[in-house]
């Protein structure tokens, strides 16, 4: 039990009328990395969004039931504790395109209003870019564009820009749908070193990403958390016929 | 149908066409042996080679499906199975080629009474049947009929035990019918091993349709002796 960092608990979410979520009770361990995976608009984002509670931004948007983070409901928190301790790295790439490299790694703690000494600062810049598998690549243009770098590399600064705030969960929302396979592979390589230090949890619509990364796989269908099982069971032998269907492209 | 479907149900029907062709290899070269007709047992080794291309274009096309599709659940296990099923029928197709061999390569004709007093015949017949049966589970999806088949290998390795001593009595009953004698020992021992095979292809079977691993498992648990 003292191993579980995330824990949902009859959650639900709605937009407006609309019930995106459905009852989802899941308990995260620390340093799994897990897969969320279901056809568009089985709510699986949508439950992504709720764990820092980037859903309750989208005006209509509420939700029930709780997330605990360390066994504390998210909702009783202040919400930008919440969000710099769950960091979040999106589909496309969006580093600030007006700050430098370096910047955009501190950004959260320019935009917050933050003090952090200089020297603190580079500390900071180099142990996310290092933990981003970045830093070799970009030590020597630190004051250039963020938006210099290829797409492969803007996502490894955004996970970078996540990690600076050494938050204990990464959510990702299909980081590298917008990728090549070189920087996916680059992506996905970083998965495996990120969970040393951090629990990530990784929506995809890649199947394969999904078993190639993932300790844990979850499967969401029409708001319901269908199946969560070890990643290998669900992809050699999944409990339930919906989860068999998707993942083998049977789903009518 | 997606697909993969297409591809797995294209698979599945090659195995079973390279099955029906082994069940007939090994029919005519039990036919071969009763009749002692060189010609058919000649006809079971030309076919010998439609058996290997059989295996390859499988072992092919599972990797193909491997390779393009990135399979998954139950579609995995089936092209895993799969493969492991188109290695034992290779195996099976080897062997009533080597028996066709025997028929092809013997002086005189096989003693009817010496192939009934070491149950040759009989243990020719259930291999066939097993095989049959085996074929039959595999297509009906029937994992009970699969599973019936660890008891019946049962029956062919009782009569290769007692192989030894009945195939000694033969030769003490005609010193001169001892090539022969053996060349029937031999048999025995093979079909023993078609046995082996069916239960091997049982097994896949079952783990293609069930996800459960029967491989290994005590004799008290699947009926089967531990083998392999």
């Amino acid at each position: 039990m003292e191993n579980t960092i995330v824990k949902a608990e009859n959650y639900n979410s709605y937009f407006g009328d609309n019930h995106v979520v459905k009852d989802v009770n899941i308990s995260i361990n620390k340093n799994e990395v897990i897969a969320v995976m279901g056809p568009s608009g089985c709510g699986k984002t949508t439950f992504l969004r709720g764990i820092n509670r980037m859903h309750e931004l989208i005006p209509g948007a509420t939700s029930k039931g709780k997330i605990l983070l360390d066994g504390q409901n998210v909702y009783d928190l202040n919400a930008i504790y919440v969000r710099a301790k769950i960091g979040m790295v999106f589909q496309r790439p969006n580093p600030f395109p007006n700050l430098s490299i370096y910047e955009n790694v501190i950004a959260g703690y320019l935009l917050n209003g933050i003090k952090v000494s200089k020297a603190d600062k580079d500390v900071i810049v180099e142990r996310s870019l290092t933990s981003a598998a970045l830093w070799k690549e970009v030590k020597d243009s630190l004051h250039k564009k963020g938006t210099f770098l290829s797409g492969g590399q803007q996502q490894r600064l955004c996970i970078a820009r996540a990690i600076a705030m050494q938050p204990e969960l990464i959510l990702f929302d299909e980081p590298t749908s917008a990728l090549d396979p070189i920087s996916t592979s680059s992506v996905e390589q970083l998965f495996h070193e990120l969970k040393t230090n951090y629990t990530l949890i990784i929506v995809t619509h890649n199947m394969q990403q999904a078993a190639r990364v993932s300790d844990r796989t979850a499967f969401f269908y029409m708001g319901e958390l269908v199946e969560f099982d070890d990643t290998k069971q669900m992809f050699t032998n999944p409990a339930d016929q919906r989860t068999q269907n998707y993942i083998t492209g049977r789903f009518s | 149908m997606t697909p993969l479907e297409n591809e797995i149900t294209a698979v599945k029907k090659e195995l079973i066409s390279m099955w029906i062709l082994v069940q007939s290899q090994l029919n005519k070269a039990k036919e071969a042996m009763v009749q002692f007709d060189k010609d058919l047992a000649r006809e079971v080794l030309v076919k010998e080679k439609r058996v290997n291309s059989f295996e390859l274009k499988i072992d092919r096309d599972c990797e193909n499906v491997f390779a393009l599709h990135c399979p998954v659940a139950i579609d995995l296990r089936f092209l895993l199975a799969a493969l492991k099923i188109n290695t034992n029928l290779e195996r099976i197709g080897d062997i009533a080629s080597s028996i066709a061999k025997y028929v092809v390569d013997s002086a005189v004709n096989f003693d009817a009474a010496a192939m009934e007093s070491t149950s040759m015949l009989r243990m020719f017949d259930e291999a066939i049947n097993i095989l049959t049966d085996t074929r039959t589970a595999f297509e009906m999806e029937d994992t009970v009929l699969a599973r019936s088949i660890f008891k019946r290998d049962d029956v062919l390795d009782a009569i290769n035990d007692n192989a030894s001593r009945s195939v000694a009595e033969v030769i003490k009953g005609n010193i001169n019918s001892m090539t022969e004698a053996l060349y029937i020992l031999s048999i025995i021992r093979k079909l023993e091993r078609v046995g082996d095979q069916s239960k091997n292809i049982a097994e896949e079977i079952i783990f293609y349709v069930e996800a459960k691993i029967l491989k290994h498992y005590a004799s008290s648990q699947t009926g089967s002796t531990d083998e392999e």
